[in-house]
């Protein structure tokens, strides 16, 4: 990069390669109001009409090129928007801009024009917060229905207000012609929000030309459950925990359970004992197997319809791992394993016989890989379906903010494990897995060779623990029973989950619970770049793109 | 007791079986085939056609493929592999409501969901039977104090079984369908369609506060769901 650009690169950043705050404010200029101190990192406060003039700035200038998540919410006296940035090419840099408006007249300026991926970020916003963002293309409502009145994490959202809901879509089809108008030969298509080929309550409304897909719009909220909303009312400690196992239901909870954790530990100032550490990143590569293995199996179901053999085979495997994190957790599916600090309890007993389970698995996974990549990778109609379909742009991937296996197959070399390390990854010897091809493909190759990966971690996790001293398995730490940060801190920490980067915002007010709890999940990202990936290309390939995307609606909805 | 005892048109226990009155005194073992056991000894079936229907039903159930949220991925494996929902006849899941007998709701409904899954009800043909999975399903479970968050489907549409947890073991899943096909043979066809929350024409609305605001935005025509979070449990 810094071959193109000589020098760019370098702008706000010290001799040591950390971010020069002071640098940055010169270089925004008169835009910024103020700074404030982010646990996570600095943020500039600057005026609502220069959002697009800052994060350009930012973005051409200081290389922040990666708009992870925005955060809205309401105060007292003002509104308040964060975005929160960070560069692809190193994840440690980052920083914040506060866009604060005020209560009579919630508009700042979009940020749509710069990163696409504002687009969505900015209309759940809106939707649930009433921030107005001006020059957005398409500010409507995203996650609740049309109708819906109020905004639902404002401060004066009343809960018991009735409301109506509609049903428009999907009235009568077969009353009226689907055409849209009598010239055009273009049909709408409504696949969902129940469709077997959605995973999950998505709708997608897909307009037609032929059997080629012209327009395709994404419309989420069909499993909106408020967690964040559920976040806010519950206590740090214990309360929060079972939550982030319910945002990816596919298997990846622990994975989740340490977004929290990770956040929360940064915002109380706690330490994990390093054997806890160790426990946590075995279990929760097992989860991200449970994870790949449901992905793989339910894409082989969408595009060569094999629900006999792969999905079945998938199937079989998951109940292997399943099997394994319920002797650990005690639950086959909503772990709830993590605790502030640690974990909830040491590993079962007998533990060579814990350790055996995992091993004979983790023996047996490469003949099992074998099957996977006869029966679907080297399956010439799998070859088809997937190769040069679907293909999704490094730049334009970047743009939207797509992260994990999404990103990982278009060649972004881009994993929290390595860039932002936590737990005990930086500590073992594993490889962060790239494919360049950027099509369906690509991402599947990904998927399964991330299994690979992770079951080296595991093996890696397993010599550990069998090696480590009685008297040193300390599975947590001395947390307070009751938490309670210092009002106003404000942090932003992510871990990267099974779909992709899970990033969690969490502003305290001095009580036991959180503020203001917001989530970033990485499949809502992730499912922005599906338009980009099937406008004119085949309906079919439109499934295709949907099933690589391997999207879990609840982490899109929350 | 098997179903097929069920079948055979019984007389009671205190008089002679007609298997016992064929055979006469001293046994015949050419006639004791566990089958002969099972059906008497004449070669007729003799029962009322609507009790037949009902084995046949409960024997044979076309589950509707639908998922929402986290009970759906342990509903995807109560019908693969290992705990194979097939075996008691209730295992191949129909991509078309209008091909299923019995709908599992595996999850959270919300409220742009519920008229979706209303709709999806209403398709399906009569007789037709709802279990509800997981504490969602029943309440609203972990999220029941959510803004958006319909609590329990027993709001939407009539529920036979409901199974509770968080989510259910395939385990609990496959006792809940053997208890509702064991009702369904039985004799209970599709229960009396209480509609607590009714699809209904906007127009045909009372004119609130609400109805007159939303009055220039929503078709006359357009269906709609109202929904009191006031006066839900």
């Amino acid at each position: 990069m810094s071959l193109e650009e000589p020098g760019t690169r370098d702008v706000g950043l010290t001799k040591a390669g950390e971010v020069n705050y002071d640098e940055l404010e010169a270089l925004l200029g008169d835009a910024v109001l103020g700074r404030e101190t982010h646990l996570n990192a600095e943020a500039f406060v600057i005026r609502p009409d220069a959002v697009q003039d800052t994060l350009s700035t930012l973005k051409e200038e200081a290389g922040f090129d990666f708009l992870n998540c925005v955060t809205a919410q309401e105060y007292q006296d003002r509104y308040e928007t964060i975005y929160h940035m960070t560069k692809y090419d190193d994840r440690t840099q980052e920083v914040g801009v506060v866009v604060p408006t005020s209560k009579d007249d919630p508009v700042s300026e979009s940020a749509e024009p710069v990163f696409r991926t504002a687009d969505w970020h900015e209309r759940e916003a809106y939707d649930l917060v009433g921030i107005e963002y001006a020059d957005h293309p398409d500010l409507r409502r995203i996650l609740l229905p049309e109708t819906w009145q109020g905004h639902p994490l404002s401060m004066d959202y009343d809960q018991t207000k009735p409301q109506i809901v509609t049903l428009r879509e999907n009235k009568n089809p077969l009353q009226e012609d689907q055409r849209l108008n009598d010239d055009s030969d273009t049909m709408l298509l409504n696949i969902g929000p129940h469709h077997p080929a959605t995973h999950g309550v998505l709708h997608v409304e897909a307009t037609l030309d032929g059997e080629q897909v012209a327009d395709v719009e994404p419309d989420i909220g069909y499993i909106h459950r408020c967690e964040e909303q559920m976040c806010q009312q519950g206590t740090y400690r214990h309360q929060i925990m079972p939550y982030p196992d319910r945002w990816d239901w596919g298997g990846a909870g622990l994975l989740n359970e340490w977004a929290y954790a990770r956040t929360a530990e940064e915002l109380a100032d706690i330490d994990v004992p390093e054997y806890a550490q160790v426990v946590r990143t075995m279990s929760a590569e097992l989860s991200r197997i449970l994870s790949h293995m449901l992905a793989v199996a339910a894409y082989a179901l969408d595009t060569i319809g094999d629900f006999t053999a792969t999905f079945m085979y998938g199937m079989q495997d998951r109940e292997v791992v399943q099997n394994i994190l319920e002797d650990l957790t005690g639950q086959r599916l909503m772990f709830n394993y993590f605790r502030l600090g640690g974990v909830a309890w040491d590993l079962p007993e007998p533990r060579e016989e814990f350790f055996e389970k995992i091993r004979a698995f983790i023996d047996d996974l490469p003949e099992k890989l074998e099957e996977y990549h006869n029966l679907l990778t080297s399956n010439e109609i799998m070859q088809v379906r997937t190769v040069d379909t679907g293909y999704l742009d490094p730049e334009v991937a970047k743009n939207y903010g797509a992260t994990g296996p999404v990103a990982r197959g278009s060649g972004i070399d881009y994993d929290v494990r390595r860039d932002d390390p936590y737990g005990y990854y930086d500590k073992l010897d594993w490889d962060v897995v790239t494919e360049d091809g950027g099509d369906n493909y690509a991402r599947l190759l990904v998927r399964l060779q991330e299994v690979e990966e992770s079951a080296k971690i595991i093996n890696q996790c397993v010599d550990l623990l069998e090696d480590w001293p009685e008297e040193d398995r300390t599975i947590q730490a001395n947390v307070p029973r009751t938490i309670k940060p210092e009002p106003d801190t404000e942090v932003y920490k992510s871990v990267e989950a099974a779909k992709g980067e899970l990033g969690i915002y969490i502003r305290s007010d001095g009580t036991d619970s959180p503020a203001r709890f917001k989530i970033r999940g990485g499949s809502f990202s992730n499912l922005q770049t599906l338009p980009e990936m099937a406008e004119g290309e085949y309906i079919a390939d439109l499934i295709a793109s949907l099933g690589s995307l391997d999207t879990i609606m609840g982490e899109v909805d929350r | 007791m098997s179903s097929q005892d069920k079948l055979t048109d019984t007389v009671g226990a205190d008089t002679q079986s007609t298997q016992d009155a064929r055979m006469g005194e001293g046994a015949d073992n050419r006639f004791n085939s566990p089958l002969r056991k099972a059906l008497g000894s004449s070669p007729f079936i003799l029962t009322k056609f609507d009790k037949f229907m009902n084995w046949v039903r409960g024997s044979s159930m076309f589950m509707l493929q639908f998922g929402i949220a986290c009970c759906s991925i342990e509903m995807m494996h109560t019908y693969s592999v290992k705990h194979d929902l097939d075996r008691f006849g209730a295992g191949v899941p129909r991509a078309s409501p209008r091909q299923a007998d019995v709908i599992i709701v595996p999850g959270t409904i919300v409220s742009k969901f519920a008229p979706r899954m209303k709709r999806v009800y209403d398709q399906m043909p009569e007789p037709k039977f709802v279990v509800g999975m997981g504490s969602c399903t029943i309440s609203g479970g972990p999220f029941q104090e959510g803004y958006n968050v319909i609590k329990g489907a027993e709001e939407v549409i009539p529920v036979d079984i409901h199974i509770p947890g968080c989510p259910p073991r395939p385990e609990a899943l496959v006792y809940g369908i053997a208890k509702l096909q064991e009702r369904v043979a039985n004799g209970e066809s599709a229960p009396v369609t209480v509609k607590p929350y009714e699809l209904e024409e906007f127009g045909d609305l009372e004119r609130d506060e609400l109805v007159e605001k939303l009055a220039d935005q929503i078709d006359h025509d357009d269906l709609v769901m109202r929904y009191n979070w006031v006066d839900s449990p």
